[in-house]
């Protein structure tokens, strides 16, 4: 970015929030050296393990909020492994809610004042995207042996047409992973990289409550998008798990 | 000399790699509209299709995110 660009009136620095520092004093990154990116990666994390093992550590008739907001987060994900996937899918729910629940963790942490959004780095999101990509395709082969590969083959098109399509679906299977973890990191990036943008534009006294009213309004979007992500995250990798149990179109 | 020219046309290419948005941005208005159509006409089937239709918004999204990419691409890998 064109970062030294100095001038005296507005000074954008929009993707400073995304900048990986050391979270204790100022050096080189290592790959033992514990960054603000771990630091925000672990707050997700004790966010998950509060609201699903101690909230429900006590669990009662009439349930406390957390332990409803738990039962609530639990039912939500398996009605959707169950409705995507199908019934043979739901051996693989533990990994689809482990996913789900570290993904609108990080998102929602993220949009903490002065905090680092995990998710918004295409290296944490390519890992998961990349594992899930991996183990489907892996599991397809095991549970269909060679036939996982009619998957490409599709037998409903005409027979000249075939070939091509199968082109086709080969292209856009190995897109997957791509497309996969750039569409949460790139929503999650855009996303606050315009509240900054806004928030440069509150420095303008003119223009100041006009940005901050547009702040309020972009962050209540947020809010929304964060979870839609991770809906999105989650419901594809019950998309990709279908495929890989069930090929035949 | 040279080497602003090239820079120059990266900082083109990524503006105009903006323009794919709009594409995504029809796209997921195509989806959500038709379902909403249909949700109108019969409300009774829409709850169960709900998630098909975000399965669409994502599959029509990802276009628009690889004209990102290639802004990203522009912007900081060429």
């Amino acid at each position: 970015m064109a970062s030294e660009a100095k001038s005296e009136g507005l000074v954008f620095h929009p993707m400073d929030q995304f900048i990986v520092k050391p979270f204790f004093g100022s050096g080189s990154i290592e790959f033992y050296t514990f960054t603000n990116a771990a630091f925000w990666m672990m707050i997700s994390v004790v966010m998950v393990i509060v609201l699903l093992v101690l909230a429900t550590s006590r669990r009662s008739i009439v349930p406390s909020r957390a332990q409803s907001l738990a039962e609530l987060a639990y039912g939500f994900v398996y009605k959707m492994v169950e409705d995507v996937a199908g019934k043979d899918g739901v051996a693989y729910f533990p990994y689809i809610m482990t996913l789900f629940m570290f993904i609108v963790c990080a998102n929602f942490a993220g949009l903490l004042p002065m905090s680092f959004t995990t998710t918004s780095h295409i290296a944490v999101t390519a890992v998961m995207a990349m594992l899930v990509f991996l183990s489907v395709t892996i599991l397809g082969f095991v549970k269909n042996g060679a036939s996982f590969l009619s998957l490409f083959w599709i037998s409903s098109a005409p027979l000249p047409l075939r070939p091509i399509l199968a082109l086709i679906e080969v292209i856009s299977y190995f897109v997957r992973p791509i497309s996969h973890s750039i569409r949460l990191a790139g929503n999650m990036m855009a996303g606050h990289a315009v509240i900054k943008v806004f928030a440069a534009f509150a420095g303008v006294a003119l223009i100041a409550p006009l940005s901050i009213v547009a702040i309020t309004a972009i962050y209540a979007l947020e809010v929304l998008v964060s979870f839609i992500q991770a809906y999105v995250f989650a419901i594809l990798t019950c998309v990709y798990l279908k495929d890989a149990l069930h090929p035949h179109h | 000399m040279e080497g602003d020219i090239v820079q120059m046309g990266a900082y083109v290419g990524a503006g105009l790699a903006c323009t794919g948005m709009g594409g995504a941005a029809v796209g997921v208005g195509h989806v959500v509209g038709n379902f909403l159509s249909g949700a109108l006409r019969n409300p009774s089937a829409a709850a169960g299709q709900t998630a098909t239709m975000f399965i669409g918004i994502a599959f029509a999204e990802a276009l628009g995110i690889f004209s990102f990419l290639v802004a990203l691409l522009l912007m900081f890998a060429v």
